[in-house]
């Protein structure tokens, strides 16, 4: 997304909300997309996360605010004047066209008479080249995304919409998928902006992900600075899995010092919200997959410098690459280890005594006055 | 019958063994028995007797008797075509309207008519509620001479345009090609209605979007994806329409005068009135033939192969 910083094709929402009735589906949001960029938009369901693709694309009048594409203004245009495709979440693929007359639909309406040849090209590209003749109905489900895809695409739009279009594929062609449409983006080199619930996907796609919640942006960056640095106990929580431990700032400074749980824990001043003052309340947060676990037995051997929490394993799960344990402390209930499953010690099951101790480096900060919870139950429903 | 049983012994044995799977096989055949009765001692058997009937020859006085008198068929073809072509073009005129005053009716509620649909279809099948006699009846007096739909028509000088065109006579509707056409439409439209709105609502919503979403405007949208995955809807619902109003002689008789009679007053007349039994039953088996022959080409015509 660096490589073109020009205004040519960026989309860009300018305080654009959407509100039914008395509901509010989305708050007024500013949202650039650079052009030729892979932007997802993630969230759980009802987060209005497809309702800004929509109105992106012109199937939902935007209560206010403004949609511009490469600098004009198209909040007005119809959908079929928009230079936008979409990839809709159930294909919506014409049932009683082949596979050749849906992809050459949109070509067929601007007028081009000659469509057999793009046609072609366009079925190879999403290598569905022997299924030119059949009927929408007589493909899998993988075929029929990658016809929706082929369907859009041939257009050239200056942006492509996907709504959650690999929602209703099995896990193993939904990576599959993924892959095929991050080659398929690279390839065209057109702006995509996708909608999805799964983190995964969307960390494993896109460019840069906005995380979308209650109809509003929560958090929007690169995958890997969102993992790491989320902003919000939602982000903290929705993006993955989060060990949050509410403690009290004790000292400030390059380092700040927190006690909770009867323990003092560091993390960097400048992953605190700011400002972080003494006496105030903070969450503290880490990743279960940065915490390392030992035995009580052998806590002398942990280096110093490293926080510790103290506790006792509930539960464990092998899930062959890693092992996933459940320990109780008193910093918080149900803290979440992974550790990768390289030498393992067979003291740790359910009801050993056991020390956590992680780099103070790998360690966040998040404003305590936000609910501790938020994001869990959304990331677990979508997980299942 | 497990792998793991042993095999039968004895011939009987086996026999009594396979008993259950043929009575299963058996059961599509009772489930469809009492439907073959009744269309066996309901349709077929009057058939066959109508058919034999139309080549009879003879008086009430003296019998009727077989002779195999084909002429019945042509003689009646000859003394009555104006009012098969009369038939044919009112019940084809009937069904053409029904369709235009159906289709947007089935279009609104099957997409916009949200929490009012069931309403919406209540009210389309609420004349059924009337019998279908006192109805047309009703027709009479709506269309009658005098009336406000008469005068209304006359002030605004429609009916100057329809009696020029032979649709109507000397400013009145009544007795007129256009009332027998009026009341056919009116008593055949739910018929066309309902397989439309049927085959409408089976429409994926989306789909108007994603042709609009492909740059094809909502007239565009209607033709290329609405109307050609509406066609079995459009199929069945004038084959419902056309069939029983080309048959039809209540609307002629009630509302039309001696120059619209139908076919279907015709053999009304000639089975009770005139007591020609051969020629009426000859006039039905032509009816027959010539309804199935239109609606054959016309399926044809209609068929998956102009859906594109």
């Amino acid at each position: 997304m660096t490589q073109q910083q020009t205004e040519g094709g960026d989309v860009r929402l300018t305080g654009i909300s959407k509100t039914y009735g008395s509901f509010t589906a989305v708050h007024p949001l500013d949202l650039t997309v650079p052009q030729g960029s892979f932007f997802a938009l993630l969230g759980a369901s009802g987060c209005g996360k497809t309702t800004t693709l929509r109105m992106i694309a012109g199937l939902e009048e935007a209560t206010t605010g403004t949609v511009s594409l490469g600098g004009r203004d198209i909040t007005d245009l119809p959908p079929y004047k928009r230079p936008v495709n979409t990839v809709f979440q159930s294909y919506a693929l014409f049932p009683h066209l082949d596979v050749s007359e849906n992809v050459a639909f949109g070509l067929r309406r601007r007028g081009i008479k000659s469509v057999k040849k793009q046609v072609g090209e366009m079925l190879d590209l999403v290598q569905l080249g022997d299924f030119a003749r059949r009927k929408p109905h007589q493909l899998s489900g993988g075929q029929q995304q990658r016809v929706a895809v082929a369907r859009a695409l041939i257009n050239h739009p200056q942006v492509l919409l996907l709504d959650e279009p690999l929602g209703a594929l099995d896990l193993k062609l939904r990576r599959q998928m993924q892959l095929e449409l991050k080659r398929i983006q690279t390839e065209v080199g057109i702006t995509f902006i996708h909608v999805t619930h799964d983190q995964e996907e969307a960390m494993t796609m896109a460019d840069t992900v906005a995380v979308m919640n209650g109809g509003r942006v929560e958090q929007l960056g690169a995958p890997a600075d969102l993992y790491e640095n989320p902003r919000t106990t939602f982000v903290a929580n929705f993006l993955g899995t989060s060990n949050l431990i509410e403690g009290e700032i004790v000292s400030t400074g390059t380092d700040v010092v927190v006690s909770a749980g009867g323990g003092k824990l560091r993390l960097p001043g400048g992953r605190c919200p700011s400002p972080a003052e003494s006496g105030g309340k903070l969450l503290v947060g880490v990743r279960p997959e940065k915490i390392s676990l030992a035995h009580t037995d052998d806590a002398g051997a942990i280096p110093e410098g490293r926080n510790r929490v103290t506790g006792r394993i509930t539960d464990s799960s092998f899930i062959g690459v890693s092992t996933q344990y459940v320990v109780e402390s008193p910093a918080g209930t149900a803290l979440q280890v992974y550790e990768q499953n390289i030498e393992r010690d067979g003291r740790l099951v359910p009801g050993a005594d056991v020390v956590l101790h992680w780099n103070p480096e790998h360690t966040f900060g998040l404003d305590a006055a936000q609910s501790i919870d938020a994001g869990v139950a959304e990331g677990l429903e979508d997980a299942a | 019958m497990s792998v793991t049983e042993a095999p039968p012994a004895h011939p009987a044995e086996e026999a009594e063994v396979r008993k259950p799977s043929t009575r299963r096989r058996l059961v599509p055949y009772w489930l469809l028995l009492p439907g073959i009765l009744w269309l066996l001692v309901f349709f077929a058997l009057p058939m066959v007797y109508q058919a034999s009937t139309s080549v009879q020859t003879g008086s009430l006085e003296k019998g009727f008797e077989v002779t195999w008198h084909f002429r019945t068929y042509w003689d009646a073809l000859a003394d009555y075509y104006p009012q098969f072509i009369r038939s044919l073009l009112y019940a084809g005129t009937a069904t053409l309207l029904c369709l235009l005053l159906g289709y947007p009716l089935a279009y609104l509620i099957a997409f916009k008519a949200g929490r009012w649909r069931n309403l919406v279809l209540v009210l389309v099948i609420a004349p059924f509620f009337t019998s279908f006699l006192i109805r047309t009846l009703a027709w009479k007096t709506i269309l009658a001479d005098g009336g406000a739909v008469v005068d209304v028509l006359n002030t605004l000088h429609v009916l100057d345009v329809t009696s020029w065109l032979g649709w109507t006579e000397n400013n009145r509707v009544l007795a007129t090609p256009m009332a027998v056409v009026c009341g056919l439409t009116y008593n055949f439209l739910p018929f066309m209605i309902l397989p439309l709105y049927t085959s409408l609502e089976r429409i994926d919503g989306r789909l108007h979007e994603a042709a609009g979403d492909l740059y094809a405007t909502p007239a565009t949208t209607f033709r290329k994806v609405t109307l050609p995955l509406s066609m079995p809807g459009v199929v069945s619902g004038t084959l419902l329409t056309f069939i029983p109003a080309s048959g039809d002689y209540v609307n002629a008789e009630l509302l039309g005068s001696t120059d619209t009679k139908m076919v279907g007053s015709v053999i009304q007349t000639q089975f009770l009135r005139v007591l020609d039994y051969p020629t009426a039953a000859a006039l039905s088996f032509i009816l027959m033939a010539v309804v199935l022959l239109v609606v054959t080409v016309y399926i044809r015509r209609s068929g998956t192969e102009d859906l594109v």
